[in-house]
């Protein structure tokens, strides 16, 4: 104990309470400028604008990475935010994409009418849901989420009647988007459709992650013991979030939907569930970034290797998450701040 | 009871309670860790509650917060039973604790930390339109918190890179932004450098009258000077309550806890 006296050093006398907090003024500036736009954020948002005239055939695989991208960015807000692992998160990106199907086969055919719809149903449904998901730890939620979209899948396998089963459904068409602008041949319109999308709802994510909510989901995951101690209803914040993560995995399947004007039960699989998991950790959690980067990395990686070799291309998926994984904790966007980290200092060093 | 009825009149707090226990059982299995719990705690006062390892402190504050569910028994707080609210309930009726060991937000910093308890007693917990930073009040109660617990210089630095003794400050800090009207201690100053556990202290003995304040400590010199009243808990039960000169002159006190102690 006598050891502590040498850094007790420190002068006793209190520093007075202005000076005490024109030291922390640094603090509190980096807190009120963190939800400002960072010039790498721009750089970023023209990469799906460029893309537009840099691959013009391309256009259905980046219509896909934005889609996917968005469902992504639904799991991030519930994984990387709120701490709820999902390994079924694809029951909402199906369900939505059932909706906004079901919608045009029933002459419902506007597109932002067919998202508001997907939203509003998953949105339910994912209310509905969270008092089981939430019941848990991470293991019961995993069975939970897990087993709520097996159940869908096979009731979307036998309800032949409403969604085809597995011939898919039938019929989907929309109308121009807005009335003005139809689907074309080539998925111009569908693919800038996609990424105005997922742009919109990237900013709604990004201001609800910086503010006193997005700050408290970020409590919960951390700590979710102390969160009550603060005063924090801790169950209704994470029903909300789970809730908004599930009309987002709805909005990403209606875009599908409408995008390849098609259904299919493959909306509903295992498959992208676990897929998903792996992007989001594979970008890295907990960045909104992340999960879109990781989303494109996964996608491009997935699209060139299965071009080189059509039958082993899962191979190297596996191999590149596992290197991520061990290697590279946080993921792609881990990366990228170690990296920033590494310039700041070499910046700062010359201060 | 003798000797705390002939101490009663020495009481320099007023006689409304501020929380108050009837009857707390607490079983684990078959294990009793509270057994027939019945405590009061006066408005504005410096009360410690003392007694050995494993004697039930820790689970009872569990059980007057909420984080336990009691096998039987109340918990009244100002008159109020909130025996069966849950945690942030009872936060929001001023009712906040302190963990014996640290449960912080590892990788926030210590503004954010504060801040995040400051907008939480605020309300401002289901905001989601406005970043955080431009709730300036807000953040400058965050600001003088941290002044206060001298925790200012490192408040842009992350929870995790502090030392033990520094985030003790946190986990106070954080109490602190609930505003309690009744605060409860659990061990605030295990784990401090002992050069650094009287500045805490000073700290804490500077609170307002308003606040009520429940200390669970084991340095005897620091419960001496700090409480006007000393409640004794021993294997989950109560063994006598009353001001610190009764306490250290009763010998069922210095048998079970003092003897070593006392001389210090
Ligand atoms: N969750 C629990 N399950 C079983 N026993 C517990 C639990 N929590 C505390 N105990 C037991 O209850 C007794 C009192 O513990 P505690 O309240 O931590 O004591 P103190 O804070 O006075 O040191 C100890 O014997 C402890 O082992
Ligand atoms: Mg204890």
């Amino acid at each position: 104990m006598s050891l502590s006296s040498a850094g007790g050093t420190r002068s006793p006398s209190a520093p007075s309470s202005a000076a005490g907090i024109s030291a922390a003024a640094p603090a509190a500036r980096a807190l009120r400028g963190a939800a400002r736009w960072h010039w790498a954020e721009y750089v970023f948002w023209a990469v799906p604008v460029a893309a537009y005239f840099l691959f013009p055939e391309n256009l259905v695989l980046l219509s896909q990475i934005a889609i996917t991208a968005l469902f992504a960015l639904s799991l991030d807000l519930i994984l990387g935010y709120a701490g709820i692992i999902s390994l079924g998160h694809a029951a909402f990106f199906g369900l939505g994409a059932y909706v906004a199907g079901l919608m045009s086969v029933h002459g419902w055919g506007d597109p932002l009418a067919g998202l508001a719809g997907a939203a509003l149903v998953t949105a339910l449904g994912g209310l509905v849901t969270s008092f089981l998901v939430l019941r848990g730890a991470d293991l019961t939620r995993l069975m939970v989420t897990l087993g709520v979209a097996m159940m869908l899948y096979e009731a979307a396998n036998k309800l032949t009647a409403i969604t085809g089963g597995v011939d898919g459904l039938q019929g989907v068409s929309f109308t121009p988007i807005l009335g003005l602008f139809g689907f074309d041949l080539y998925g111009r319109t569908a693919y800038l459709y996609s990424v105005a999308v997922l742009f919109a709802l990237f900013w709604l994510a990004r201001r609800l992650v910086h503010s006193p909510f997005g700050l408290s989901l970020r409590g919960i995951r951390q700590n979710v013991v102390r969160m009550p101690a603060i005063g924090a209803p801790v169950h209704a914040r994470l029903v909300a979030i789970y809730t908004l993560g599930a009309a987002y995995a709805g909005v990403a399947g209606a875009l599908l939907t409408q995008t390849t004007q098609f259904v299919s039960l493959d909306v509903l699989a295992f498959n992208r569930s676990a897929e998903l998991l792996l992007i989001v950790v594979l970008g890295g959690t907990g960045s909104l970034y992340g999960a879109l980067l990781g989303t494109v990395v996964f996608m491009v990686a997935h699209h060139l290797l299965s071009d080189i070799n059509p039958n082993y291309w899962q191979f190297w998926l596996g191999a590149l998450l596992v290197v991520i994984v061990l290697f590279a904790r946080d993921g792609v966007m881990g990366g990228v701040r170690r990296l920033n980290r590494v310039i700041a200092r070499r910046k700062g060093g010359k201060a | 009871m003798f000797f705390s009825a002939l101490s009663a009149s020495k009481a320099v707090f007023g006689m409304t309670v501020a929380l108050e226990t009837r009857g707390l059982v607490k079983k684990f299995g078959g294990f009793v860790a509270a057994s027939d719990v019945a405590i009061r705690v006066a408005e504005g006062a410096r009360h410690a509650l003392i007694g050995p390892n494993g004697a039930g402190k820790t689970t009872l504050v569990d059980l007057l917060t909420g984080f336990l569910e009691p096998s039987a028994g109340e918990v009244i707080l100002k008159g109020e039973n909130v025996t069966h609210l849950a945690q942030h309930q009872r936060v929001r009726r001023g009712l906040v604790r302190t963990f014996q060991i640290n449960r912080l937000f590892a990788d926030m910093t210590v503004l954010e930390s504060v801040t995040l308890a400051v907008c939480e007693r605020r309300g401002l917990g289901w905001r989601w339109w406005r970043p955080v930073g431009a709730f300036t009040e807000a953040l400058d109660e965050a600001g003088e918190i941290l002044a206060m617990l001298h925790l200012s210089d490192v408040a842009h630095e992350r929870t995790r890179n502090l030392a033990y003794g520094r985030q003790r400050l946190i986990e106070i800090g954080l109490a602190l932004a609930a505003r309690p009207r009744v605060l409860l201690l659990d061990e605030p100053a295990a784990g401090v450098p002992a050069g650094q556990s009287r500045a805490l202290f000073e700290t804490i003995a500077r609170l307002p009258r308003e606040v009520t304040i429940l200390l669970i400590e084991h340095d005897m010199d620091l419960v001496f000077r700090f409480a006007e009243r000393i409640s004794v808990l021993v294997g989950g039960a109560l063994l006598t309550e009353d001001v610190p000169e009764v306490i250290a002159r009763d010998a069922r006190v210095r048998e079970v806890y003092l003897g070593e102690a006392a001389g210090g």
